[in-house]
């Protein structure tokens, strides 16, 4: 057991520097993709909640097409495929090998699938505001940017952040994905530590120890954040 | 009312139909349809266009079988995990604290924890113990990579349908059960017949979602070597560098997930339909 301990050394001898980097991947691909989510979700709940057919019909396409796939298969398309199309506009200027970088790709393919998820989650929150408040807003005098910004949006982060939190958690765990695209998330460093030691038991369990305490710590950290925008719900008896 | 007299109204025309006029939500949303039907297009074209039989009736059939391995994948963990889930979710709802805390645990690590690094344990993990598990007789088992996929699920899902299962227990009011032992009705009688019906319907829906998320997720199934849909296709991409057959099964996927999600919707409006006032 202590020499699977040493293992875990940080520098050359061990994998433990190796793991850390694996983590601080893992951790900035989801952080990278959470904001692109977010705002692509909230433009196609804009979308899906205007009176516009139109809007609507196209917005309820792009959730239907990234909902309904696997998104190692999502993660795949947009790596290959990304690979294949961008070699043929740069074909047309020079005769150069360009390569897609993964962590772009795990960026895009996961916020294509965060952000239909996350429109949904946004949609529901915006009928759940009654129209009459932006409409009350607009006829006290603000522009409708500003009912927006002021009477709208703080409700509408109140009612979805228990929805964007599973998101969150989720997101987090789909990163692992990336390990199949070479990039050196968790799960890759893990693969190669084990590939070399040959102690699958103990480094795999090490790996879900790690996902399990960023599970955690988001978790509770999310959980403050709820509490704090939902203060003013709190009844006084 | 015998002096009515008939009064004559003339015909008015119906009111002239509102002109839509083009403001800016209808051409952004026009515009995007236009996108999309660009794209819809433009995919069918490159399908049609780069379209090689040789590689199509070669590995069609290929990934038809991994289409079946899939469906069976899905099918066994959905089943075997949804018949492990109830015992689970009552061990959530114990009244030993003990118990509670270790179904607590089983779920928080099956939920906080990705499918894909289960899967990798489960399967490397085992390759480390042939010799424990030759003595056990136990290797056949874990020898075969879909039989340690297979597990892996049902262990994932059983963590996920408990919780879902454990919700929609504790969603029947109180009362119900009250009820039930009032008109003398023993425990088991009051779970099947009265708790656990209603509690299903609650289930319906994220249950429905689960089952989605499971066809989704089989797809990491490929990555230790199990040729489903998924593995059939990456076989065919890694030896035929034809890009179509990643269209191909992201098509046959979304047909899957989408019919699924359709079918699941009707049946929970017909089996609620005696709730819909």
């Amino acid at each position: 057991m202590m020499d699977l301990i040493t293992q875990l050394a940080w520098g050359p001898g061990g994998w433990g520097d190796e793991l850390a980097a694996g983590t601080l991947l893992t951790v900035s691909l989801a952080l990278a993709t959470l904001p692109f989510g977010l705002a692509i979700g909230l433009l196609i709940a804009v979308a899906k909640t205007s009176g516009e057919k139109s809007l609507q019909t196209a917005a309820n396409i792009y959730t239907t097409i990234f909902r309904g796939l696997p998104e190692l298969l999502t993660l795949l398309i947009v790596y290959y495929g990304g690979q294949i199309i961008l070699q043929r506009i740069v074909a047309l200027f020079t005769d150069a090998y360009v390569e897609v970088n993964g962590f772009v790709a795990g960026m895009v393919a996961l916020g294509l699938v965060f952000s239909a998820f996350s429109s949904e989650v946004f949609a529901s929150a915006f009928k759940g505001i009654p129209v009459g408040q932006p409409e009350a807003a607009q006829a006290l005098g603000m522009t409708r940017w500003q009912a927006f910004r002021l009477v709208t949006l703080p409700q509408l982060i109140r009612l979805s952040i228990g929805g964007l939190s599973n998101l969150w958690l989720i997101l987090l765990k789909e990163t692992s994905l990336v390990s199949v695209i070479a990039l050196n998330d968790l799960l890759r460093n893990t693969n190669v530590a084990v590939g070399s030691t040959k102690q699958p038991l103990f480094f795999y369990s090490v790996a879900l120890l790690i996902y399990l305490v960023l599970s955690l710590v988001s978790a509770k950290g999310l959980g403050a954040v709820e509490a704090h925008v939902k203060r003013g719900e709190q009844r006084t008896a | 009312m015998s002096d009515t007299t008939v009064q004559i109204v003339e015909a008015r025309n119906p009111p002239p139909e509102a002109i839509r006029k083009w403001t800016l939500p209808r051409i952004v949303g026009t515009a995007l349809c236009g996108v999309w039907i660009v794209l819809g297009v433009g995919l069918a074209w490159s399908l049609y266009s780069a379209f090689d039989p040789d590689v199509f009736f070669k590995y069609i059939p290929k990934m038809a079988e991994g289409l079946i391995i899939t469906i069976k994948l899905v099918v066994s963990s959905i089943v075997l995990g949804g018949l492990l889930a109830i015992p689970m979710a009552f061990a959530r709802m114990s009244k030993s604290e003990f118990v509670r805390a270790c179904a607590f645990g089983y779920v928080y690590f099956f939920r906080g924890t990705p499918i894909l690094g289960q899967m990798f344990l489960m399967y490397y993990g085992a390759g480390q113990f042939v010799d424990q598990l030759q003595s056990l007789g136990l290797w056949w088992f874990f020898k075969d990579a879909y039989n340690c996929v297979l597990l892996t699920f049902v262990l994932n899902t059983t963590a996920y349908q408990a919780e879902i299962y454990k919700t929609a227990i504790e969603s029947i009011p109180r009362g119900q059960r009250e009820a039930a032992e009032s008109m003398g009705l023993k425990k088991g009688v009051t779970f099947w017949k009265v708790i656990f019906p209603q509690a299903m319907i609650t289930a319906l829906r994220p249950l429905g979602n689960e089952i989605i998320l499971m066809v989704k997720a089989s797809a990491v199934a490929s990555l230790v070597t199990v040729f489903d849909l998924m593995g059939a296709t990456k076989l065919a991409f890694s030896r035929t560098f034809d890009f179509n057959v990643y269209i191909w099964a992201a098509i046959i996927y979304f047909t899957m997930v989408e019919g699924l999600r359709r079918t699941w919707d009707w049946l929970e409006k017909r089996l609620t339909r005696h709730l819909v006032r």
